[in-house]
């Protein structure tokens, strides 16, 4: 710890536009509120550090922050939410596992398991995302392709066989379905031995971007919000270690938002969830700790990183002074970052690698809290082997040879990144004013007249648009694609997956169908409908009973369309 | 004579084209793009977009006496949804060509072409291309036919 | 593919909607074909009811008209929808996705799902206008009614397409705005039905009223337009929308005010195709066209008289 000997003092120039006056009623309980540099190293020194000197190459000691107030771990957090950050843990290193039928899946699982992996992350194919069975005529050629099928309960029994639930954490990426796929995951955990308090991990659960970007919606946006409260409802009652939603921005950048656009829609997608979950019932603090988010990293460096620092400042004001949030952990962002599935190229996919690196430094230096990089071969195929080693030891190489981890924040006091932060925010706050005066003064009413009129949808195709026609004729050079486009092989080894997959999970569903008692299936698929037709009635134990009874996933699905209806979204094209 | 009359059609009316996502891929941002391109190089395009079936585009191509079909398809299903749409087509009679776009790898064109389908478009195409492409491929379809 | 249109209409006759589709077409492109084509259909006209539908941007139309066709359906109608958007940029391309919202009757019986057309302006706005009269007389000769045509109400283009429309819906939603543009495009003193869509937002009550206070001051006789309050996302309402479109329908027939209404609509469709035709002679202009516009640009004869000489010298029967 011989770095923390010598702090510097606080820079003359300090950061300007950085309301640090504002910290005092974030934390009522610091005696230091006088001198945030004090409090800061006060908890600086107070926390864990890992094992390794924070040191230069050369040897230089390096201290834990530069710049002035606030600090890392000070309020409204743009230089990140804890004091020391990567020094006391680094980022987390989150890779995708999920392909073909469940048991196949539970093989990876153990495998990184035995590899000294704590976290499994989960994806689920197209037909399990939509709430389809793997027999639903749309499902044909998709079945277990770009994640693994979930059908019934048998399924999620196998995709963690011989694993216990209560000592890993598990990450989940669904959205419609996400309250039926939270059932059959704590059935499975209860049927193995553990109990649902124990219970850690995340589940996807954000709708209402799929009504603006991915699109992975079954229910018009009312009734969706509505399982989407009623999952955070149930968890913070009994799971209390689960992130019942990991509010996302990653889609609608892939969409083809800008950076700034990314940041609005997702921040407000946040506050509409906190209105929702409030307007229900809960209080903003009992919920607004287990929220988490999931931003995007395109490859225009400094524009990214002012998107992290600017999230991280508007989410923390909003919290405190508009939902009244008293927790310091309600009003701190924490988020998942994946590199720009889209900036990958299918032209001399090799040069990918070098973007990812770029891509997952400016995560790092944004003080993200997990990072998936991306496989350089995405734009071919799913991710072959050695392609997904290369894209975690990018991370590796950038936790443990760069230096990146040891000093937080090294990019702030920068007048370019200060003033793109102001710039992210400056931007943000139009959207929000628009959302609001479409709501009528209420974030959650303007997202939903957002969705319903397209504003959205056409704002992220505009914007995908005048991307397109940019890099069309010339003006924005895409390496290997528009220009210096010599030297592309074609010889990239991709990832085949066997064919056989959808025989043997229909063969397993039809199993299921024909062995569970069908009276029982019934009768709880009927309770599913008639609570579905009370607002004011907790779905969880209905899906919960559902799921204990064999109901599929695409029954309760046909079940809950009957009382909710489907969603067309609007021709804006 | 009707070949000459054919060609008059292609320089006088705009071509007509239905551009649809086939399945449960929702990854719109492609087919939009192109929508819009198209647009801008003089096509009427017909936009079915997401969740749409063979049968739901069939119809559209009838009904709206379509020149051509754009498929756009990421998710890795091509060498199933694209012979299935042009076999539909076929079966109805409805002899337009069958264009594919989105994530195709380059082994698989070659054999997308022999099941039928008219081209395949790759990611970073310009509007001009696409438009040169499509229009290419319903001007070999219709000699086919002559 | 390269059937003649005698042969295609039998096949659209038939059921063939592949058929139907080519007709349409050729009845768009205008020229010898579609004047083929006119006439072949036109003895079997007359039968169809038309409705016409349009309102502001974003009141929902699409959805409306789906859920109109459906209930159509639902009383045994063989239901077209022609779907007119004139709004394109200058390339003379166009992005038609009404479509996308027409999907509530999918599940309808083989051959019992509405027919569905998309039509952009291709660049001259009195020919769309044209070309959607002679698509719904395509439509109505090959067996369709009732046939729902639908525009968006901002310009004089719409305003020609609903008036040739037995019945007019003018869809409003719930706020100012809408009834406001509607009331500028001239398109409320063409409603027969209103719908208020979106009625389960604020304002609906507020829309009502303002319809209701404009009909006060105007003059009806003998229909005074309903005012229904529909929520087409849900399908609410549009059983009873419906039911005021037939009965419409019913009241122009018993006060035989059906034939007054196409009777002026007939005169304002030949009035179109003579003024297509003569502005043909002028932009493809004949040699003797162009020699007498040579001969009044030199000062040799005035423009009227060169006029007169034109329209003398016009074969009967040729199209230009």
């Amino acid at each position: 710890m011989s770095d923390q000997d010598t702090p510097h003092a606080p820079q003359p120039d300090q950061p300007k536009a950085h309301p640090a006056a504002e910290d005092a009623r974030a934390r009522p309980e610091s005696p230091h509120h006088e001198d945030p540099r004090a409090r800061w190293q006060q908890e600086f020194e107070a926390a864990p550090k890992r094992d390794t000197p924070f040191e230069t190459m050369s040897g230089i000691p390096l201290d834990g922050v530069y710049g002035g107030a606030p600090f890392p771990g000070q309020f409204p957090y743009t230089r990140g939410i804890y004091p020391s950050m990567y020094r006391s843990k680094l980022w987390t290193m989150r890779l995708f596992a999920g392909m073909g039928t469940a048991s196949d899946t539970n093989l990876r699982f153990k495998k990184l398991l035995e590899a000294g992996g704590t976290g499994l992350s989960c994806a689920f194919d197209m037909p399990t995302l939509m709430g389809r069975d793997s027999d639903h005529p749309a499902a044909l050629g998709e079945v277990g392709r770009a994640g693994v099928a979930v059908d019934t309960i048998a399924d999620m029994e196998d995709l963690f066989a011989d694993i216990s639930l209560s000592s890993v954490s598990t990450s989940m990426t669904i959205n419609g379905p996400a309250n039926i796929v939270m059932a059959m995951y704590i059935v499975t955990a209860e049927r193995s031995g553990s109990q649902r308090k124990d219970l850690s991990g995340t589940i996807q659960n954000d709708i209402l971007k799929e009504y603006q970007a991915q699109k992975e919606y079954i229910f018009p946006p009312r009734p969706s919000v509505r399982l989407v409260t009623d999952l955070i409802r149930f968890t913070t009652a009994e799971l209390p270690r689960w992130h019942p939603v990991s509010i996302s921005g990653y889609h609608i950048r892939e969409a083809g938002s800008t950076a700034a656009q990314e940041l609005a829609f997702t921040l407000a997608n946040g506050f509409a969830y906190v209105e929702a979950a409030v307007a229900a019932g809960l209080d903003v603090d009992d919920f607004a700790t287990r929220l988490s988010f999931f931003f995007n990293s395109h490859v225009d460096f400094f524009e990214e990183i002012g998107k992290y620092r600017a999230a991280r400042r508007i989410w923390a004001r909003w919290m405190r002074d508009r939902y009244g949030a008293r927790n310091p952990r309600s009003l701190q962002l924490r988020f998942h970052t994946q590199t720009a599935g889209v900036s990958l190229t299918a032209q001399q996919p090799e040069v990918n690698i070098a973007r990812v690196g770029v891509q997952a430094l400016a995560a790092v230096l944004g003080g993200t809290q997990s990072l998936h990089t991306d496989s350089y071969d995405e734009a071919l195929a799913l991710p072959t082997e050695k392609a997904a080693r290369i894209a975690l030891r990018t991370q590796q190489v950038m936790a443990h040879e760069t230096g990146a981890a040891n000093v937080a924040d090294p990019l702030g006091g920068s007048d370019y990144v200060e003033w793109m932060t102001d710039e992210m925010e400056r931007r943000a706050s139009t959207v929000f004013d628009h959302l609001e005066e479409l709501g009528d003064g209420s974030i959650l009413e303007g997202v939903y007249a957002g969705i319903e009129n397209g504003y959205f949808v056409g704002e992220i195709a505009d914007a995908a648009y005048r991307f397109e026609r940019e890099v069309n004729a010339g003006r924005r050079i895409i390496v290997g694609v528009n220009a210096h486009t010599e030297g592309d092989t074609g010889d990239t080894p991709i990832l085949y997956i066997a064919p056989d997959v959808e025989k043997r999970q229909l063969e397993r569903l039809n199993l299921i169908r024909r062995e569970r008692n069908g009276i029982e299936v019934n009768e709880s698929l009927k309770r599913l409908a008639e609570d579905a037709g009370d607002p004011a009635v907790n779905l969880m134990p209905a899906f919960i009973d559902c799921v204990r009874a064999n109901a599929s996933e695409g029954e309760m699905t046909s079940a809950l369309e009957g009382v909710f209806g489907t969603y067309a979204e609007p021709a804006v094209v | 004579m009707p070949n000459r009359r054919w060609c008059e059609e292609l320089t006088e009316h705009p071509l007509r084209i239905v551009l649809a996502k086939l399945g449960f891929d929702g990854h719109d941002r492609g087919i939009k793009v192109v929508a819009r391109m198209l647009r801008d190089v003089g096509f009427e395009v017909i936009y079915l977009g997401l969740r749409q079936s063979t049968d739901t585009v069939l119809a559209a191509a009838e009904q709206e006496d379509a020149d051509a079909v754009g498929l756009s398809i990421h998710n890795g299903g091509h060498m199933t949804l694209a012979p299935r749409m042009v076999n539909t087509l076929r079966e109805a009679g409805v002899g337009i060509p069958v264009v594919v776009g989105g994530i195709v790898p380059a082994v698989d064109v070659p054999l997308l072409l022999e099941e039928g389908v008219a081209a395949v478009l790759g990611p970073g195409a310009s509007a001009a291309e696409v438009g040169e492409t499509i229009r290419s491929a319903v001007e070999a379809a219709r000699a086919d036919v002559d | 593919m390269t059937r003649e249109p005698a042969e295609l209409f039998k096949a659209a006759c038939g059921g063939d909607r592949r058929a139907t589709g080519r007709l349409l077409s050729l009845v768009e492109r205008g020229g010898a074909d579609g004047d083929l084509v006119a006439q072949i259909a036109w003895p079997k006209t007359g039968g169809a009811h038309v409705v016409g539908v349009t309102g502001a941007p974003g009141v929902g139309k699409s959805t409306l008209v789906d859920r109109m066709a459906a209930a159509a359906i639902a009383e045994g109608g063989r239901v077209a929808i022609l779907a007119v958007d004139p709004s394109s940029p200058l390339t003379g391309g166009a992005i038609l996705g009404d479509r996308v919202r027409m999907n509530s009757a999918l599940g309808a019986p083989a051959g019992k799902s509405p027919f569905i057309r998309s039509m952009a302006s291709r660049g001259q706005s009195g020919g769309l206008a044209l070309a959607a009269l002679g698509a719904v007389r395509v439509l109505d000769a090959v067996g369709h009614d009732p046939i729902i045509v639908e525009t968006v109400g901002t310009g004089q283009v719409e305003v020609d397409v609903v008036n040739a429309a037995d019945t007019v819906v003018v869809a409003v939603s719930p706020g100012w705005g809408d009834a406001v543009q509607a009331n500028k495009a001239g398109l409320l003193e063409l409603a027969d039905v209103f719908a208020v869509n979106k009625s389960d937002r604020p304002g609906a009550a507020d829309a009502r009223r303002d319809l209701e206070l404009m009909l006060d001051l105007g003059d009806h006789p003998d229909w005074r337009p309903p005012i229904v309050e529909t929520t087409a996302t849900a399908g609410e309402g549009v059983e009873a929308l419906w039911k005021h479109v037939c009965s419409h329908r019913l009241h122009l027939l018993e006060t035989h005010s059906l034939e007054a209404r196409r009777g002026g609509r007939a005169a304002e469709e030949v009035r179109r195709h003579l003024h297509n035709r003569i502005d043909g002679l002028i932009a493809r202009p004949s040699e003797q066209v162009r020699q007498l516009i040579r001969e009044v640009t030199e000062g040799l004869r005035p423009p009227s008289e060169a006029a007169q000489t034109i329209l003398r010298s016009q074969p009967p029967g040729d199209s230009p």
